[in-house]
C-alpha cells in the first residue's frame, strides 16, 4: 500500500471533501500549536482581576475566565497542550505496540499466547477505569497523562501488527528470505515492518482525537494537566462552573475540542479511504 | 457450542483473574508503603499501623493475596476510608442509576440510530445520504462532555426545558425520566451515529443479496423489502457492537454524572481519586470490569446462537 505521505495519497484525500475540510482543521491546529506565542495576544497565564469574566470585545475577542485571564490565548496554548500530549503518547504507545506486536507474531508460540492474555486482559477493563485506577495510585498531571494513554492503546496496537506480522510470516516472500538464510533481525526489519508500518501510521493518526478527548475530558476533571497549564479541558471546567452568569466561556472553550476531533477523524477517515479501506472504522470511545 | 461456551467463560474468568492481581499489585508498584498510599496525607504512625493490620500487610504476601481472592470472592471489597462503610454497599448504591443512564443511552442509539440508518439506505447516494454521514461521523467523534455541558446549557440554563443536575426526587418517575434525558442523550450519541452508519453499511450488503432480489421480483413493495427482509438481518451484528460499547459508555457516563451531579458509578470513582479512597477506586474497577466481562461473553455466546455462520464455523 502506498505510504500516507506520497503525492498519490494526497490526492485521493484532497479529492474527498471531508478528508480536505480535515487536511484545513488540524493543519490550522498544528500552526495555532506551533506558532502559539506569537498567536496568542496575552500571557495565557496572566492574571487582570479587574477584566474577570467579560464577553466578546475587541480587547479579549473571546472575553476572559474567573482570573480575568485571556481565553483566546489560553486555548490556542491549549493546542499546543493537547497536541503534544497527543503526539508523544501516540507514538510511544505505537512504538510499544510495534515491538509487542512483531514479538507476539513472529516469536515463539508460548510467548505469544502469554502476551495475548496480558493484552486482552488490558482490554478487558473499560478504558476510563484503567485510567482513574493508574491515577489515584501515581497522582495527576502530564507524565500520568502519558502513561495512562500509553497503557490503554498499546493492545489494539500489538493485535493489530501482531495480525499483520502472522499473515506475512507464512507469506512466500519471507519464505523465500528465510530459504536463503536471512537472519531473524533482517526479516524483521527489512521485510516484515515496512509492511505493518503503514497500517499503524492510519490507525495512529486516528487515535489522536481520542487522545485530545481523553486529555481534555481528564483535565476537565482536574485530573488531568495540572493548573494553571492551559487545557482545552481546565478552561472548559472554568466555563462550566459560570455556566448560568457568562456562558460565553463555556461555549468559547467547547469549539476547539469539537472543531479538532472533528478535523482528525475526518482527515483519518480520508486517508483510511484513501490508502487501505480494509482497516476497521472509526468507533465511539 | 457447549465447548465454545466454556472455553469463552473460562478465558473471561483466566482474564479476571490476572485484572484483580494487576489491581492488587498496582499498591505495591508505588514508592512508599501501600498503607501510606491509601491513607494518603491524612497518615500519622498510629492509623498507619492499624490499617497495615487490617490490610494484612504484616502477613507473607501468599497469605495476602489468597485473603484478598477469598474475600473478593464472598462480595468483601473492603471499606472506605473515610466514611468506613463497606465498598460493595456504596457500588450497589451507585450501579442502578449509571445501568439506566447507558441502557437508555443505547436506547436512543437503537432507536435514532437504525432510523437514520435506513434513511441512508432508502436515500442511498442522493444529498440526504451525504448529510446523514456527515453528521453521523460528526456524532461519533464530537467528546460526550462536550456535548453533555451543550445540551445543560441550551436546555436546562437557557430553556428552563429540564433540570441541569441531580436524578429526580426519590419516587417520583416523572422527575427522574425528565433528568435523565439531557445525560443518556449526551451518552448515547456517540452511539446513534456509529449504528447509524453500521445498519446503513450491513443493509447495503444485504439489500444486494439475491434473497432480497428475489423478494422484488415477487413485486413486494419496497417498504416491506427495506424493513423485513434487509433490517431483520442488519440487526444481529449490532448485538457484538453494542457489548463492546458498554466499556465507552461506561468511560462517558464518568463524564456525563460529573457535568450533571447525578449520582453513579462515575461520581462515585471521582470522588474516590480525587481522596485517594483506594478501597473505593478499586472496588469499583472490579466490579465494572467483572460486568463488563460478563455482557462481552454473554454478547460473544448470544451470537454464536444466533448466526448459523458463527456457528458451523466453531462447530469446526
Amino acid at each position: 500500500m502506498p505510504w500516507p505521505t506520497s503525492p498519490r495519497a494526497l490526492k485521493a484525500l484532497l479529492a474527498d471533501p471531508m478528508g480536505a475540510m480535515g487536511l484545513v482543521l488540524v493543519s490550522l491546529f498544528v500552526i495555532m500549536a506551533l506558532a502559539a506565542p506569537i498567536l496568542a495576544p496575552y500571557d495565557p497565564l496572566a492574571l487582570n482581576v479587574r477584566a474577570k469574566l467579560q464577553g466578546l470585545s475587541w480587547a479579549h475577542w473571546l472575553g476572559t475566565d474567573q482570573l480575568g485571564r485571556d481565553t483566546l490565548s489560553r486555548l490556542i496554548f491549549g493546542a499546543r497542550t493537547a497536541l503534544s500530549i497527543s503526539v508523544t503518547a501516540t507514538g510511544i504507545a505505537g512504538a510499544i505496540g510495534l515491538l509487542l506486536g512483531l514479538i507476539a507474531g513472529y516469536g515463539p508460540r508460548w510467548l505469544d499466547a502469554v502476551l495475548v492474555l496480558v493484552l486482552d486482559s488490558v482490554n478487558a477493563l473499560p478504558m476510563m477505569m484503567l485510567a482513574l485506577a493508574i491515577i489515584t495510585v501515581i497522582g495527576p498531571g502530564t507524565f500520568t497523562l502519558i502513561l495512562v494513554v500509553v497503557l490503554v492503546s498499546i493492545p489494539s496496537y500489538a493485535r493489530l501488527i501482531r495480525a499483520q506480522t502472522l499473515s506475512l510470516r507464512r507469506a512466500e516472500f519471507i519464505l523465500a528470505e528465510r530459504a536463503i538464510g536471512a537472519s531473524t533481525p533482517r526479516i524483521l526489519l527489512r521485510h516484515l515492518l515496512p509492511n505493518v508500518l503503514g497500517p499503524l501510521v492510519i490507525v495512529l493518526s486516528m487515535d489522536i482525537p481520542v487522545v485530545i478527548m481523553l486529555e481534555a475530558g481528564l483535565s476537565y476533571l482536574n485530573l488531568g494537566v495540572k493548573p494553571p497549564m492551559p487545557s482545552w479541558g481546565n478552561v472548559l471546567y472554568d466555563g462550566y462552573t459560570s455556566i448560568r452568569t457568562s456562558p460565553t466561556l463555556v461555549i468559547a472553550a467547547g469549539a476547539p475540542l469539537v472543531l479538532a476531533t472533528l478535523g482528525f477523524t475526518f482527515l483519518g477517515e480520508g486517508l483510511r479511504d484513501a490508502l487501505d479501506p480494509r482497516l476497521a472504522s472509526t468507533r465511539p470511545r | 457450542m457447549l465447548s465454545y461456551a466454556l472455553q469463552r467463560v473460562g478465558l473471561a474468568l483466566v482474564i479476571l483473574i490476572v485484572v484483580m492481581l494487576a489491581m492488587y499489585g498496582m499498591v505495591f508498584l508505588v514508592p512508599g508503603d501501600p498503607a501510606s498510599v491509601a491513607l494518603g496525607p491524612r497518615a500519622t504512625p498510629a492509623l498507619k499501623a492499624l490499617l497495615t493490620e487490617r490490610m494484612g500487610l504484616d502477613q507473607p504476601v501468599l497469605v495476602q493475596i489468597w485473603r484478598f481472592f477469598s474475600h473478593t470472592l464472598q462480595g468483601d471489597l473492603g471499606v472506605d476510608v473515610w466514611s468506613k462503610r463497606p465498598v460493595l454497599d456504596q457500588i450497589a448504591e451507585a450501579f442502578p442509576h449509571t445501568l439506566i443512564l447507558g441502557i437508555v443511552a443505547l436506547g436512543w442509539a437503537l432507536v435514532l440510530g437504525i432510523a437514520l440508518g435506513v434513511i441512508s439506505v432508502v436515500y442511498q447516494g442522493r444529498w440526504v445520504d451525504r448529510v446523514l454521514g456527515v453528521v453521523s461521523v460528526s456524532f461519533i467523534s464530537v467528546p460526550s462532555f462536550v456535548v453533555a455541558i451543550y445540551l445543560l446549557l441550551i436546555f436546562a440554563v437557557w430553556l428552563h426545558w429540564l433540570p441541569a443536575i441531580g436524578a429526580g426526587k426519590p419516587g417520583d418517575v416523572t422527575s427522574q425520566i425528565k433528568a435523565l434525558i439531557l445525560p443518556s442523550l449526551a451518552v448515547g450519541i456517540g452511539w446513534v451515529g456509529y449504528l447509524a452508519r453500521m445498519v446503513r453499511a450491513s443493509m447495503l450488503e444485504i439489500m444486494g443479496a439475491n434473497h432480497v432480489r428475489t423478494a422484488r421480483a415477487f413485486g413486494l413493495p419496497e417498504r416491506r423489502v427495506v424493513l423485513r427482509y434487509a433490517l431483520r438481518l442488519a440487526i444481529v451484528p449490532t448485538i457484538s457492537v453494542i457489548a463492546m460499547g458498554l466499556g465507552s459508555i461506561l468511560s462517558s457516563a464518568v463524564f456525563v454524572e460529573t457535568v450533571f451531579s447525578r449520582p453513579g458509578l462515575g461520581t462515585l470513582i471521582t470522588g474516590a481519586v480525587f481522596k485517594r479512597n483506594y478501597p473505593v477506586v478499586m472496588g469499583t474497577v472490579l466490579v465494572t470490569t467483572a460486568f463488563y466481562l460478563l455482557v462481552i461473553t454473554a454478547a460473544d455466546l448470544l451470537i454464536a446462537k444466533l448466526d448459523p455462520r458463527v456457528r458451523d464455523a466453531l462447530a469446526d
